[in-house]
């Protein structure tokens, strides 16, 4: 993306609190109406990072750009974006309807134009008629939905969500998420949206940041992470992975390859091949990618394995296989496209199998 | 077993001291009241008939209205002065950045424990010294001191009882600080407000030793009542006055214990 077109625009971005740094030179752009989600575990930095979007916290250094415009010297009551907070913070003195209109006092609206805004609102969150309750009568997700109306009625250009379903319990969540993306849709905010749960990151996201120790340690679709990752440690937290040791092969010919542990020679196209022959690598592979076949394939690349442990997940089967040449057993994951695959799992146990793969879904990474 | 908890189970030698505490402590302050009702300027048992007309003699008696007033103003004023700076004390303690906050705290907290004798020699000498005359001004300003800590005290757990992302939510949401104050912060500190200006009335209102030291010509209720002591005469009108003050402190003090209270264990 280039920054032409980038909405936010975070540049440099270091914030210290006294020798503590919690942001460590991030830089990135957030295109318009994009769902942009900062994902990482928890203290690496995802709510410093928010919070100085919204102006609570200043820069130690570099710059955020909102619609071009640098943002330092803009207090957070002069932003034109808002917050959902990790606890809501609906105000306990107001109802819901003047919870929502909070933020329209400066507009002068005449009464019959702001109910109808606080109406509409209202229908949008899937609360109609809940203007009068007070806000110690709603559960949970509700004060969630209030604190999102709170927000959206100011149709700011970008809303800042913080940990929003974090609360809720596991089907209220999943029901949020999909109600999240729809008003995302219909409403055509950017929404910059923080999680440290990866499952929500991918289902929700155009794009996802991920962070750790105050850095991003990769930037990309929910796809490119998972198919793509940069490093073991986005692999390993996006996901199951395998990994194998390796060596580059390149002899002067067109094709390269690399020599895996375990696995053989895998070809490998030469523009894939950045790096010099014989230097050490990692492949990366998922656990869907195998495919388990009890006589051997005809295709390459190929391997013997034992069944060292099976489990059956219903819609799948996950096995452990051992292969020669390679300490850890492999993660493969299955489908069971057919009855008859069920029993495949609970007998396999014990029993030689086949592994094949296509070369093209390896991951290469830098070796350890 | 019966089925209360552990820690609510009742607790009988508890609740026996707990009566001999209040006997103990209230006894002698009943002597006022039911004195204030005897028909006879002599405060002795036995008591020889019940009547009103010591209220009555106090209802006509100018100084003593005069005095009412006096302790009215200096109470009202005080009470305003030390919340306000209470309020101001309290947001700074909780809502910034405030270095050696404790010892901040500790040092506002400190005239809870200093003799108010010495505060109203302190404050005598420099008055003096400065050349201003003592009045009720001087006097508001003793209590001043007296009732700062006790505001603080009622202030401080109703900012620290609720969550500062309200504040920056009203932020973030347009408002500026003026504002935020006005609609977030004041109506979720109100009850804690009217405690404590109640409370700092009532303790302006019964105070004695420094108005003592600072009272110039205007007499305050108590330094009135202090100074009729000496006629044996008005002591039974000095009682039903007193009578009344200690009534209306009960009241105002519960009043402001049970505001203060209220709304701190709900959710906020
Ligand atoms: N005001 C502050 N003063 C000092 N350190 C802070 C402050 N705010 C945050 N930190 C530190 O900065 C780091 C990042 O905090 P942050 O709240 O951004 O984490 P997070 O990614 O949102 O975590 P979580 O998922 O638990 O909410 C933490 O180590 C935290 O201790
Ligand atoms: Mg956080």
């Amino acid at each position: 993306m280039t920054s032409s077109d980038a909405y936010i625009s975070i540049r440099n971005v270091d914030k210290y609190f006294g020798t503590f740094q919690a942001i460590d030179d991030i830089s990135m752009d957030i295109a318009e109406g994009e769902f942009f989600s900062l994902l990482g575990a928890s203290g690496c930095g995802k709510t410093t990072l928010l919070r100085m979007l919204a102006g609570f916290e200043s820069c130690s250094s570099g710059e955020i750009y909102i619609d071009g415009q640098p943002t330092s010297d803009i207090p957070p009551h002069r932003r034109e974006v808002n917050m959902v907070f990790q606890s809501y913070a609906i105000f306990p003195h107001l109802n819901v309807a003047d919870n929502i209109a909070y933020g329209l006092r400066k507009q002068k609206l005449p009464r019959a134009k702001r109910q109808e805004m606080i109406d509409e609102m209202l229908d949008l969150i899937a609360l109609p008629g809940y203007g009068k309750r007070r806000a110690n009568e709603l559960s949970g997700g509700q004060r969630q939905r209030i604190a999102l109306a709170r927000a959206l009625i100011l149709r700011p250009k970008v809303l800042l969500l913080d940990e929003p379903l974090g609360a809720l319990d596991k089907q209220l969540r999943e029901q949020m998420q999909l109600e999240l993306r729809a008003l995302q849709r219909q409403v055509g905010i950017t929404f910059v949206f923080v999680t440290h749960d990866q499952e929500e990151a991918m289902t929700l996201s155009d794009r996802i940041a991920v962070m750790a120790g105050g850095r991003v340690l990769q930037l990309d679709t929910p796809l490119g992470l998972y198919e793509n990752p940069k490093s073991r440690d986005i692999a390993n937290f996006i996901g199951n992975m395998n990994f194998f040791r390796g060596v580059v092969r390149r002899d002067g010919s067109r094709e390269g390859a690399i020599d895996v542990e375990g696995l053989g020679v895998i070809p490998v196209p030469l523009e894939q091949l950045t790096r010099p022959d014989g230097a050490p690598v990692q492949v990366a592979l998922r656990p869907e990618k195998f495919t388990i076949t009890p006589d051997e394939p005809e295709t390459a690349p190929r391997v013997a394995g034992k069944v060292r442990d099976s489990a059956y997940l219903g819609e799948r089967s996950h096995f452990y296989i051992e292969i020669p040449d390679k300490e850890e057993p492999v993660a493969v994951s299955s489908p069971n496209l057919t009855r008859n695959d069920r029993k495949l799992a609970e007998a396999r146990t014990g029993k030689p199998i086949w592994l094949s793969f296509s070369p093209e879904s390896i991951v290469i990474l830098d070796a350890e | 077993m019966s089925d209360t908890s552990y820690i609510k189970r009742p607790n009988r030698p508890l609740q026996v001291y707990a009566v001999i505490f209040l006997v103990v402590l209230y006894t002698p302050v009943l002597f006022i009241p039911l004195f204030s009702f005897n028909d006879s300027i002599y405060v002795t048992f036995p008591l020889t008939g019940f009547t009103t007309k010591w209220y009555a003699e106090l209802w006509t008696r100018a100084p003593v209205w005069n005095a009412l007033m006096n302790s009215v103003k200096v109470g009202l004023s005080v009470a305003v002065l030390s919340t306000l700076l209470g309020v101001v004390a309290a947001k700074a303690i909780t809502r910034h950045r405030l270095p050696g906050k404790s010892a901040v705290v500790t040092f506002i907290m400190m005239p809870l424990v200093i003799p108010g004798i010495i505060f109203g020699v302190a404050l005598l000498v420099l008055m003096s010294r400065m050349g201003v005359s003592l009045s009720l001004y001087t006097v508001s300003i003793g209590h001043l001191i007296v009732c700062l800590p006790f505001a603080v005290a009622t202030l401080l757990p109703r900012f620290e009882g609720f969550d500062p992302s309200m504040e920056e939510a009203s932020a973030d949401l347009g408002e500026n600080g003026w504002w935020t104050f006005w609609r977030v912060t004041m109506p979720m500190v109100f009850p804690g407000v009217v405690a404590s200006l109640m409370l700092t009335f009532t303790i302006s209102f019964d105070e004695f030793i420094m108005a003592f030291f600072l009272t110039g010509t205007d007499p305050t209720l108590p330094m009135y009542i202090w100074g009729q002591l000496r006629f044996p005469q008005e002591f039974p009108s000095i009682l039903a006055l007193a009578s009344l003050i200690l009534f209306v402190s009960f009241f105002m003090v519960f009043l402001a214990q049970w505001l203060g209270r209220r709304g701190l264990d709900e959710d906020i």
